[in-house]
């Protein structure tokens, strides 16, 4: 008998914390949103807007989806039918719905930050972090608070990586270093990157 | 592990079209909620416009000024972008009658580039604004064009371009005047004037004449002859440098005749 997890985080916080803005980093150790991660770092404005969405977006999916998981799809749920195959187009439909919704809103409440996210949002939608996020919180049997922090986290290990490749992209495309400016140079430059985090997490153990 | 079709199927299709049904009913409630209205005439204007968003208007973008356009705070001639046929579109879409305005082109105010001696060999980034963070400039001349070409990348018509000279060339077929280059320059030695006509003194260095003689071979030493030549007293000397005001001058031409180092120009 499958039990559904609780309600109140059982689980360490801080190590699942750290896990999911560096050891498991989304953009550096899994390679997953590699679209938006290549394409939207040669500007340091637009990932900071990029990241900026996606990390509330992967916290409101995370609100949404854990719920729907384990009331309705989880054989442990309400139906009391196994339903779990159905989770990767539920979540979606969520996601994308959700994503529409804070379109709207923004675009009515806010027309300056509706202009400088709004051509990311549809993006996100489709951003295979965020499914990644609401995916691992299953797998990994969280709890609903445990959840909504992993996701939190990852959005915010989602920014720094961002962060980090843009200040250094712009400074080198700016510089006309033409190693580093197109794709394959971005690819390197993450690699480096997540081999410095990996060394340092197995020097440094939590 | 077999799989009960007939028996996963009904939840399934209940789930799935319950959610899906949920979502939808959402989305409508939301795009009634919140809804934003354009107006039609907006859309229509914004299908006439260049759509380069280059700001000459005073507004941040295309559809900023096509909204005030049609609230009628804006004149639609403010475009420098558009041409004479797309005014007369423009202008049979608000009914109204659009006469293009004067075009306007920028100019340099610096004969330097080559004719200016360079003060060190710059080597890092090729952006005016770097090599003036580097140490001044890295030209002799501290006020004049570095022809590092910051207003070649802001310009969004592929109309400027720094010539052999080192010093920025206008191609006026591309030319809307629209003054980015102007607001990109960080020595400020680019203005948007008139294309025809406007007379001016075509240097911007305020150091002492002895200096600008040494350095430049067509720099402006503030000696005042033109001044004293110019028959509607339109020229003042300004921190050693002749400046030209462009509402008196008469356009006669006798400071270009009179001046010694020929840093005076008509267009």
């Amino acid at each position: 008998m499958i039990e559904t997890p609780g309600l109140m985080p059982t689980e360490n916080i801080f190590p699942l914390f750290v896990e999911a803005m560096f050891t498991k980093n989304f953009l550096l150790i899994m390679f997953l949103g590699l679209c938006s991660y290549i394409g939207l770092t040669t500007n340091s404005e637009t990932s900071k807007g990029m990241s900026m969405a996606v990390t509330f977006v992967m916290t409101v999916s995370a609100i949404l989806t854990w719920p729907i998981y384990h009331y309705l799809l989880s054989p442990a749920g309400i139906l009391g039918t196994d339903l779990t195959f159905l989770r990767t187009i539920c979540f979606i439909l969520i996601i994308a719905s959700f994503v529409q919704l804070v379109e709207f809103i923004i675009r009515r409440f806010s027309p300056p930050l509706y202009k400088s996210l709004g051509i990311y949002l549809p993006l996100i939608a489709t951003n295979c972090a965020v499914l990644g996020v609401v995916l691992l919180n299953i797998q990994e049997g969280y709890t609903y608070g445990a959840s909504i922090i992993y996701a939190f986290a990852a959005g915010l290990g989602f920014a720094w990586v961002m962060l980090a490749t843009a200040a250094v992209r712009e400074k080198l495309i700016m510089r006309g270093v033409d190693l580093f400016s197109g794709f394959i140079g971005a690819f390197f430059a993450a690699t480096m990157v997540a081999l410095i985090i990996v060394s340092y997490f197995s020097v440094v153990k939590l | 592990m077999t799989v009960d079709l007939m028996v996963l199927m009904p939840p399934a299709i209940a789930v799935l079209g319950a959610l899906g049904l949920a979502m939808a009913a959402m989305l409508v409630w939301a795009s009634k909620a919140f809804h934003v209205e354009s107006d039609p005439l907006v859309d229509a204007l914004m299908e006439l416009m260049p759509g380069a968003n280059c700001g000459a208007c005073g507004y941040p973008g295309c559809a900023d000024f096509a909204e005030h356009v049609v609230a009628g705070d804006a004149s639609p001639d403010g475009c420098t972008s558009c041409d004479a046929e797309t005014f007369e579109m423009i202008g049979e879409l608000l009914g109204m009658d659009i006469s293009a305005a004067e075009p306007m082109y920028p100019i340099t105010i610096c004969q330097g580039g080559t004719n200016c001696k360079d003060r060190y060999d710059y080597i890092g980034a090729p952006t005016c604004k770097a090599a003036i963070l580097l140490a001044g400039t890295k030209k002799a001349c501290s006020y004049g064009c570095i022809g590092l070409g910051d207003c070649v990348r802001a310009c969004m018509f592929d109309a400027i371009e720094i010539a052999d000279n080192g010093l920025p060339e206008i191609k006026k077929y591309n030319c809307k005047g629209c003054g980015a280059c102007v607001t990109a320059c960080p020595q400020d030695v680019l203005v948007v004037t008139k294309e025809h006509g406007p007379v001016y003194v075509v240097c911007s260095s305020h150091d002492k004449g002895k200096y600008v003689k040494e350095i430049c071979e067509f720099g402006c030493i503030g000696c005042g002859i033109c001044k004293k030549n110019c028959p509607e007293g339109a020229i003042k000397l300004v921190k050693a440098v002749a400046v030209i005001d462009q509402e008196k001058c008469t356009q006669c031409g006798t400071c270009i005749d009179v001046c010694p180092r020929n840093a005076i120009v008509k267009l």
